[in-house]
């Protein structure tokens, strides 16, 4: 037995079960968290059947309750004692409670209840209850009474489900309109003046500003401000419709109240739903969360401008570190002279890669937006000082801060990249005459780009996640508007950005709304992750064709 | 890139010189019997020493390399043959800590002169490397890197000297319909005819081949000699070669090298059946090598 043993360890066996277990725990630790983060993000957007009961807490008064179930969980029953609940401590010492999702905040005052479900009575679903999507106040449960336009009631003869829904779409209709008109027509005649005003300033500051261009200036605003003027009554107009129908509506417990139906989003009743209807409306609100704006303080609607800044940051961050790395790796691998200071050097950039990040966040702003981007605004903004364009967090300095982040990766995997270039392959190219500099354009860094890609992975991977340093060099909560919009210059490096990782931070930690907010933040915990695959799977891809086209001779 | 000096003799070097005072007498005795002949010189190779840092890797080359013929380089290993053949070209500049006196003519001008343009002269003189070494682009684009290094982008002189290199190098029926296709597709023997047209591409006047052959089939070996001796009629050509009945099937003049020096230097025909050097004799004979 004892030689078996030895000679089973002497087999390596015992090794190679080590590895696989280590694998397979790894593996399973990645899977089991994405799953969870999947579970967790993803069921937020099913439409959950709607409960209603009598909730009757004995020596209370009894009263109906409808909404979702959110979460279950248990509690000891010392703990609903100590709370004052009159629960028997005899049968068991844990006892079930759920978290309902009552809604109607501006009638309950909070969206959530916790309630024990043994002291429910009578739980059913009612077909006819409906939830209502509310631009603000939160989700609406109750049940549908009356349909207005002005005071009064439409009547038809159609089911007045339908009514609201068309209603719901009109103003859908008009919503959409009006924020063309704010967001991009409004926003654009704002620019201009805003160019105006700086022109101005700019001619007075040259001591440029004649008569004749004052007047030019002011006939331009004057234009303007009449195209504002049309905008806005055009404005008026479409509030005025929008504004026009109402709904009627009662809770459960019986109180009625009249909405606008502009304020509303979507409704719907999900007990009454088939599952394609579940699915379509799944997936609509998938949609929604990915491609929509944040609405109620980032705890509704969708998080499209998160997506954005961070893509946004992370191309910028790319474009800026990729030719900085490798142009530094370049140099100190083909050209420096390997000596001590070369040494240190590359001993110094392998250690900046393990500086922590939030470093990198003061560094960035301290030099880059207090010194450089005061710097930059006194020689090309000084019209519009002393309200600062560069001289803030923003765009541009979070990519250049990122860019600085990742720079030691990009350095190391590039030169290890040079180094595997065959020095056959080199000789041959200077043999025909080509000098060290051609060489290094039309051999060795096409050969190279595979592992520039390479670290240009690595660096996106790193940079993506990051969210330390932005929250000091431009990442704010919610921004007015995306960096690339139809505005003159079209990318506005000096914005202010949304990202995805400070947006999980705001969200399940600084909203105002914590239980609505906990399903968002897995969800955008998620679409994190899947932003940051994407970004590298097309990064592999690009590498994976280069690696084909310059793949090295064997050795 | 480290640039190859030439320094006058140190003290340093006298002591070697000193030191092989037996083998100078018998290097003086070579360099009168090197005798090509009436054939014009092509390199002219004057008391050149090469130290690789302290270790010294020539002594005192004096040889001539005659014009349009095929001249090979024989010894054992690390006897510094291909170390003389790359300083034909200056590829020994790019090892760190590599010296060279003494002077190399190329048509009578010094390649180790000052200012003298490094790039222009690996352009005059090719070198073919052991192991084929295309580069990882399409075969077209191998063949015309060395047009385009010279700013040649034109591509109807481009299509041009392809095809004529091509031919040149007996690839041109084998390759002409996938001429866009990589060139690390093709086979070792064909890679390495590639490299040969890629370097007559550039027209250069000097070939150095350094054992060409040597990681190649026996068949792809005899379609490089065969190129050798339809190349020998435009290019001089020096070739290393570790293969005895190599040298003695395509060169017309042979040197064999033992130790870092020049032993013997002569037309192939009589340094193979009558050397006159006992070092000669044995390594032909096979007692060692």
């Amino acid at each position: 037995m004892r030689i078996g043993l030895k000679n089973w360890y002497k087999s390596g066996e015992p090794w190679v079960w080590l590895n696989a277990g280590a694998v397979a725990i790894s593996i399973i630790m990645v899977v089991g968290l994405l799953t969870l983060i999947a579970i967790r993000g993803l069921g937020h957007f099913w439409p959950a059947d709607v409960i209603q009961a009598n909730y009757i807490v004995p020596g209370q008064e009894s009263k109906v309750i409808a909404g979702e179930v959110v979460e279950s969980e248990e509690v000891a029953v010392q703990r609903l004692l100590d709370a004052g609940l009159p629960v028997s401590a005899e049968q068991s010492e844990f006892l079930e409670r759920q978290l309902i999702k009552v809604g109607n905040r501006d009638v309950y005052g909070s969206d959530f209840q916790w309630i024990l479900p043994a002291f429910l009575q009578g739980p059913e679903l009612p077909k006819n209850i409906m939830v209502v999507e509310r631009r603000e106040w939160g989700n609406f449960y109750g049940f549908l009474k009356e349909v207005r336009e002005g005071d009064q009631a439409i009547l038809v003869d159609k089911p007045l489900w339908d009514t609201f829904q068309q209603r719901i779409a009109r103003a859908e209709g008009i919503h959409d309109a009006i924020y063309e008109i704010e967001k991009h027509q409004i926003g654009r005649i704002n620019a201009s003046l805003e160019r105006l005003r700086l022109k101005e300033r700019r001619l007075e500051l040259e001591s440029t500003l004649t008569n004749a261009a004052q007047a030019e200036l002011q006939l331009e605003r004057a234009e303007l401000q009449q195209e504002y003027k049309q905008l806005e009554q055009r404005l008026g107009e479409l509030y005025q419709q929008f504004n026009q129908d109402h709904f009627v509506a009662e809770t459960v417990d019986g109180r009625q109240v009249t909405l606008s139906i502009g304020s509303v989003v979507r409704a719907y009743q999900p007990n009454a739903m088939s599952l394609l209807g579940k699915i379509a409306h799944y997936g609509d609100k998938v949609w929604e969360f990915v491609a929509d704006d944040p609405r109620e303080a980032n705890t509704e609607g969708g998080i499209f401008p998160a997506i954005f800044g961070t893509v946004m940051m992370v191309i910028l961050m790319s474009v800026i570190v990729t030719p900085f790395g490798v142009i530094a790796a370049v140099y100190l691998r083909e050209y420096a002279h390997q000596g001590v200071v070369t040494r240190m050097i590359r001993i110094a950039v392998n250690n900046l890669a393990g500086v922590p990040s939030i470093v990198y966040g003061v560094f960035g702003l301290g030099f880059f937006v207090y010194f450089m981007g005061s710097a930059v605004d006194e020689a090309f903004f000084p019209e519009a000082l002393p309200a600062p364009t560069l001289g803030t967090p923003g765009l541009l300095w979070a990519s250049i801060t990122l860019a600085l982040l990742t720079l030691p990766v990009v350095i190391v995997a590039t030169e290890e990249g040079l180094s595997r270039i065959p020095r056959s392959v080199r000789e041959g190219s200077l043999a025909l005459g080509a000098t060290k500099a051609e060489t290094l354009w039309r051999v060795v860094l096409p050969m190279a780009s595979p592992a520039m890609m390479t670290g240009l992975i690595l660096a996106v991977a790193r940079a993506a996640g990051e969210v330390a340093p932005l929250m000091l060099v431009g990442v704010v909560k919610l921004a007015p508007s995306l960096p690339l919009d139809g505005n003159y210059p079209y990318l506005h490096l000096d914005q202010k950005f949304m990202h995805l990782g400070f947006h999980i931070y705001d969200v399940g930690f600084q909203s105002p709304n914590v239980e609505a907010a906990r399903p968002l933040v897995y969800a955008t915990a998620l679409l994190l992750v899947v932003v940051i695959a994407i970004l590298n799977l097309s990064a592999v891809a690009i590498r994976n064709h280069l690696r084909e086209k310059y793949k090295a001779l064997e050795v | 890139m480290s640039e190859a000096t030439v320094d006058l003799s140190t003290d340093q070097q006298q002591a070697d010189k000193k030191a092989h005072a037996i083998n100078m007498q018998s290097l003086g005795r070579v360099k009168q019997d090197l005798d090509i002949g009436s054939e014009t010189t092509c390199l002219d190779i004057n008391g050149l020493n090469l130290f690789y840092d302290e270790k010294q890797a020539l002594y005192d080359v004096s040889m001539s390399i005659p014009q349009k013929r095929v001249t090979s380089f024989i010894g054992p290993s690390g006897c510094g043959k291909s170390t003389l053949l790359r300083t034909l070209n200056r590829m020994n500049d790019l090892v760190d800590g590599c010296r060279v006196n003494g002077n190399i003519l190329l048509d009578g001008q010094d390649i180790y002169a000052k200012g003298v343009n490094v790039a222009d002269l690996r352009r005059r003189v090719g070198m073919v490397f052991q192991k084929p070494n295309p580069f990882p682009k399409s075969i077209y684009e191998n063949v015309a890197y060395g047009l385009r290094i010279q700013g040649i982008n034109k591509k109807r002189i481009l299509d041009e000297v392809v095809e004529w290199a091509l031919k040149g190098a007996a690839l041109w029926e084998e390759v002409k319909d996938r001429l866009h296709e990589s060139a690390l597709g093709m086979s070792g023997g064909q890679q390495q005819r590639l490299v040969i047209a890629r370097t007559i591409a550039v027209e250069p006047e000097v070939l150095l081949l350094d054992e060409p052959a040597s990681a190649l089939d026996p068949i792809s070996t005899l379609k490089i000699e065969e190129l050798i001796n339809e190349l020998k009629s435009k290019y001089t050509i020096v070739i290393v070669t570790h293969n005895m009945q190599q040298a003695a099937r395509v060169s017309d003049y042979t040197a064999f090298m033992y130790m870092g020096k020049l032993v013997e230097f002569g037309d192939t025909d009589s340094l193979f059946t009558n050397p006159k050097e006992k070092q000669t004799e044995d390594y032909i004979t096979g007692r060692y090598g």
